[in-house]
């Protein structure tokens, strides 16, 4: 399903945030990618999502080179990954209703649609009382169950959550594995990015661990070890 | 489809425009400055086109007709001037009327009127007055004059012409309305076009504070013109309500200077041309309002458009 292959990116101070790197994650996988700060993880995630264009080598979408896209394009391929961030990157001046509303609207859904999905998410990620407050009303966790909803809610083909549980306390860190887990159940390709050992250990899914931009280990059922 | 999106964006672009209220409220207070310098435009225009106007009514020949001559001989020079395209109209004025006139203007001077008493019989003639389509025609009516009429020589009919002068003095003012025109227009032009760049650069300051915003509409996956539009249509609301504030602001203004006007650019009341043309300005402040609050938001967005 998606496929680096042979991918380096070196960055114009000659910098080299990528080696060589050769990942194939197969649908339905619950991949998770660690290391330490600076390790390549967030480029790596940001070439998936388009964001970054690698030196050498190709990122493979369902056989469609992401970076061969056009703009428009580039866009309906976002529209089929869900994404997840640390920082959370809700939409400040939307209620919880709202930026998970628009991301239904950007993918082209009716008023009726939204109407209904809306709300079935906001319950799933226990938010449905917080519909119409501003995300600045809300915790850390509650945030990154917004963000949650907001990549859930189109049915999207990949979720990819990088370090979401990295700003948040242990309760919440373990909600948010929780609620990943069940979306990866329900067969959503999950891509997360974290450095935290109790989450990887939690998981015993796919662990890809990278250092200073390389590979180092990839354990089908693996643990956090660095 | 489209109307779908159509009304999500204007929705979206009202609601971003109540929530963020004190950018807003600065963009809006910015518009209107250069609202205003529009509106002062617009009205100095009309004043000095109106002082123009008014000017050049002023303007006529004075054809004065020996005593002798009959008013049957001056009602004919009055038909054969009257073929004439360069005239606009001409107004017969009898002896009897003349006299009156004169006396009329010097009640005080008893010397004068003492002396018209000795002569005894009406010293004036006829006259007529004419009044050419344009200033530029004055000339050619002189010159049919003086080749038909023979005027200045023993056998002529009339007296004299009078309109050297005052033509001299409308031409001079005329220039000098013009000189000023083209001024005003190099100054309007400038202080336009510094308004709407300060209107542009708060804008891009509003559009700036979203960055992250559109950052994040990139990444779930929106089209350029839908993360455009509620920008576009945020920036039209600011002209729209700083159009409206400003149709407000110029009422009391108007009002104010009104009486001045009256007296110093020949009886045109301010605040009566604002009140006889308020669906006219509405329309072309609404417009430049739109257009500026529209366009500068398009402009400072695309700079955040990337995908990358």
């Amino acid at each position: 399903m998606i496929y680096f292959d042979k991918v380096t990116k070196t960055y114009q101070d000659n910098t080299r945030a990528l080696s060589d790197i050769n990942i194939k994650i197969e649908p339905s996988e619950f991949v998770s990618i660690v290391g330490h700060s600076g390790a390549g993880k967030t480029t790596l995630i940001k070439m998936l999502l388009a964001e970054e264009k690698p030196t050498e080598g190709r990122v493979l979408f369902e056989s469609t080179d992401v970076h061969l896209l056009k703009k428009h394009n580039v866009n309906k391929l976002r529209r089929r990954i869900g994404t997840i961030f640390q920082d959370f990157r809700l939409l400040p001046n939307k209620t919880v209703y709202e930026n998970i509303s628009f991301a239904m609207e950007v993918a082209g859904r009716s008023d009726e649609e939204i109407m209904a999905d809306v709300p079935y998410v906001l319950d799933l990620v226990n938010l449905a009382e917080k519909s119409w407050n501003f995300p600045e009303e809300l915790s850390g966790g509650e945030k990154q169950r917004v963000a949650i909803a907001r990549a859930i809610v189109n049915q999207p083909d990949v979720i990819v959550a990088d370090e979401p549980t990295g700003n948040l306390d242990p309760l919440s860190t373990f909600e948010i594995v929780q609620m990943l887990k069940k979306v990866n159940d329900l067969g959503t390709t999950v891509i997360l990015t974290t450095h935290n050992k109790g989450v990887i250990d939690e998981l015993s899914k796919r662990v890809i661990t990278m250092e200073a931009g390389k590979i180092i280990r990839d354990d089908p059922t693996g643990r956090y070890v660095l | 489809m489209f109307s779908l999106t159509l009304k999500r964006v204007i929705k979206s672009g009202f609601t971003s425009f109540i929530r963020n209220g004190v950018v807003s409220l600065s963009a809006v207070l910015v518009m209107i400055i250069t609202l205003l310098i529009l509106s002062g435009v617009i009205f100095s225009s009309a004043l000095l086109n109106h002082t123009l106007v008014s000017l050049e009514s002023k303007a006529d020949i004075n054809i004065n007709f020996f005593p002798e001559v009959s008013e049957q001989t001056v009602q004919r020079v009055k038909a054969e001037l009257e073929t004439l395209p360069q005239v606009e109209s001409i107004e017969f004025l009898s002896r009897d009327q003349i006299l009156d006139n004169f006396i009329s203007n010097r009640e005080n001077s008893q010397t004068i009127l003492s002396a018209l008493e000795i002569i005894g019989d009406n010293p004036f003639g006829a006259a007529l007055r004419v009044r050419a389509v344009d200033l530029s025609q004055y000339e050619s009516i002189s010159v049919f004059l003086a080749e038909n009429y023979a005027v200045g020589t023993s056998n002529s009919i009339i007296n004299d012409i009078n309109e050297i002068d005052k033509k001299a003095i409308i031409e001079r003012l005329q220039n000098i309305i013009s000189v000023a025109e083209k001024f005003g227009a190099i100054v309007t032009i400038l202080f336009i076009a510094l308004s709407i760049l300060i209107t542009l650069n708060t804008i891009r300051l509003a559009i700036y504070i979203s960055r992250d915003e559109i950052k994040v509409m990139n990444l779930v996956g929106a089209d350029h013109g839908y993360i455009t539009g509620p920008f576009v249509v945020a920036g039209a609301i600011y002209g729209i309500v700083s159009s409206v504030l400003v149709l407000i602001i110029l009422f009391p203004v108007t009002y104010y200077l009104g009486k001045d006007t009256e007296k110093l650019f020949f009886d045109l009341n301010i605040f009566n041309y604002y009140l006889q043309n308020v669906g006219q300005i509405l329309l072309i402040i609404l417009i430049s309002g739109i257009f500026i609050g529209s366009i500068s938001s398009f402009l400072a967005i695309k700079k955040y458009l990337q995908n990358k």
